[in-house]
């Protein structure tokens, strides 16, 4: 996303779209990186309840992969699987 | 109308025609009397506004911010310690182009404790992006409130705007002034025009934001241009004002100054006094001239050079100091905007804690600045005047 210049943009700060939030890519912050093992998955979703954000994707109640976008690599996820399905690696490891 | 009004009261009078949508104060000397009055006009329903009386003076300013984001008008009044204790906020209802107008009764800020005027208390808030007019005397504070509310919702500006006067020679002196009907009020401020307001639950917007390296340094950008704008705005108000009233106001007011070889330059109530030395002297032969500066932000630069190049000397009278610095701040501001020109700039500090300045100090300030002419040489550049 092109950064506006001073004479391009509202006054203060201000946002005038609502639910901009989407526009905020925060899987930047990211050190760590959760790497999901299909195999060992068995779709208990204990890391979409326990995810702080909404990055575990889940389609027809299934695991369907990890959003990296907004993924903060907080570990939770990794933590809370009861199957060693989720794995964190150093970002750039892999 | 012509009364016979205090400062104080004036203030409340013309608050009351105003007719703010809300007002959010807390009392403190000299402009305790002026809220009082507000209040009695809210009491017997003479207006329509909200009266919040909050906690403490950084509440009230805080109030007065969320009032204003709401969308609506929004004033307030304060004084000294009630003015330093805003400070934080002061700077949030700026950037977020929050148009409050807030009278400040200038006074000392402690300590020791003073109840008296000085100019230390919006002196301090000089960097605050809030446009600052200073009154000379009760019609001006009256004056300045009713443009005050166009200057700061003019859609070039949207900056709030503090309108000044001295504590105490202002606020508690009755002077005769003469006011405009309600009516008249209402006409020349116009119906308030909202702009993004969080009330409009329709077009939800998020105020305040975390604004970090990538977006804050455009967003004060936009300030300075608001200031910039502002030259033109308080002007063409100032006479629009003046058609209606007969009263016309512009940043810089000029007295005998158009064969004036030399000149004295002051803020506020202090003008008034130079100006009546400014003429005995003159009676006396001596081509001295008075400029008043009304508004101190944005800083005229540009008109004072053209008023002041080609003195001889001028004295920049300080109602303040700052402590360390190469005199006072309307010094340090006048002598910069006469930069390359070739004239003495010489700084008079006086009447800290509302000590009395008098005819015959300013009589030899202007003496002062003949032998400075005559000799070209300055023997101090900051000086004290009335201290023992």
């Amino acid at each position: 996303m092109k950064e506006k210049g001073w004479k391009e943009c509202l006054w203060g700060g201000l946002i005038v779209d609502a639910g901009n939030s989407v526009l905020y890519k925060t899987g930047d912050w990211r050190s760590q990186k959760p790497i999901r093992d299909e195999k060992k998955c068995t779709d208990c979703l204990q890391c979409w309840i326990m995810c702080p954000d909404a990055a575990i994707k889940v389609k027809d109640g299934k695991v369907v992969g990890i959003d990296y976008d907004y993924c903060k690599g907080c570990g939770i996820c990794s933590k809370v699987c009861p199957f060693d399905a989720i794995e964190m690696k150093e970002e750039g490891e892999q | 109308m012509i009364q016979a009004l205090s400062g104080n009261t004036a203030v409340a009078y013309a608050m009351k025609q105003v007719n703010p949508d809300v007002v959010a104060v807390y009392p403190i000397t000299p402009q305790t009397v002026a809220m009082e009055r507000f209040a009695d006009y809210v009491a017997d329903g003479d207006v329509d506004t909200e009266l919040i009386m909050a906690d403490s003076e950084h509440s009230a300013m805080s109030c007065c911010i969320g009032a204003s984001l709401a969308g609506g008008r929004v004033m307030t009044s304060t004084a000294s310690a009630g003015l330093a204790l805003m400070w934080e906020v002061l700077y949030v209802a700026a950037s977020n182009r929050c148009p409050i107008v807030m009278n400040v009764m200038n006074r000392a800020l402690s300590a020791p404790i003073n109840i008296h005027c000085d100019h230390s208390d919006a002196m301090g808030a000089r960097d605050s992006s809030w446009i600052q007019i200073h009154a000379e005397n009760v019609q001006e504070a009256y004056d300045n409130i009713i443009q005050a509310v166009r200057i700061a919702e003019h859609e070039n500006v949207r900056l709030p705007v503090m309108t000044n006067m001295d504590g105490f020679t202002l606020s508690h002196a009755t002077e005769r002034l003469e006011t405009l009907d309600d009516q008249q009020v209402q006409k020349f401020i116009g119906k308030f025009k909202a702009i993004y307001p969080l009330l409009d639950v329709d077009n939800p917007v998020t105020y305040g934001p975390l604004d970090l390296y990538d977006y804050y340094f455009e967003h004060k950008r936009q300030q300075v241009e608001a200031m910039e704008l502002a030259y033109d705005v308080v002007k063409r108000i100032g006479q629009e004002y003046g058609k209606v009233t007969g009263r016309s106001f512009d940043m810089l007011h000029p007295f005998e100054m158009d064969d004036a070889e030399i000149a004295v330059l002051a803020l506020g109530s202090t003008s008034g006094t130079a100006r009546v030395a400014v003429r005995a002297m003159r009676q006396k032969g001596v081509k001295v001239g008075l400029v008043k500066l009304r508004v101190f932000r944005p800083f005229p630069k540009d008109g004072l050079k053209e008023m002041l190049k080609g003195m001889k000397a001028v004295a920049v009278m300080d109602r303040s100091d700052s402590y360390g610095a190469f005199g006072g701040p309307v010094f340090s501001e006048v002598r910069s905007a006469l930069l390359g020109e070739d004239v003495e700039v010489v700084n008079y500090i006086y009447g800290l804690g509302g000590r009395d300045i008098r005819q015959d100090q300013v009589e030899q300030v202007i003496t002062d600045m003949s032998t400075v002419a005559k000799t070209g040489k300055v023997k101090s550049y900051v000086n004290y005047l009335g201290v023992r």
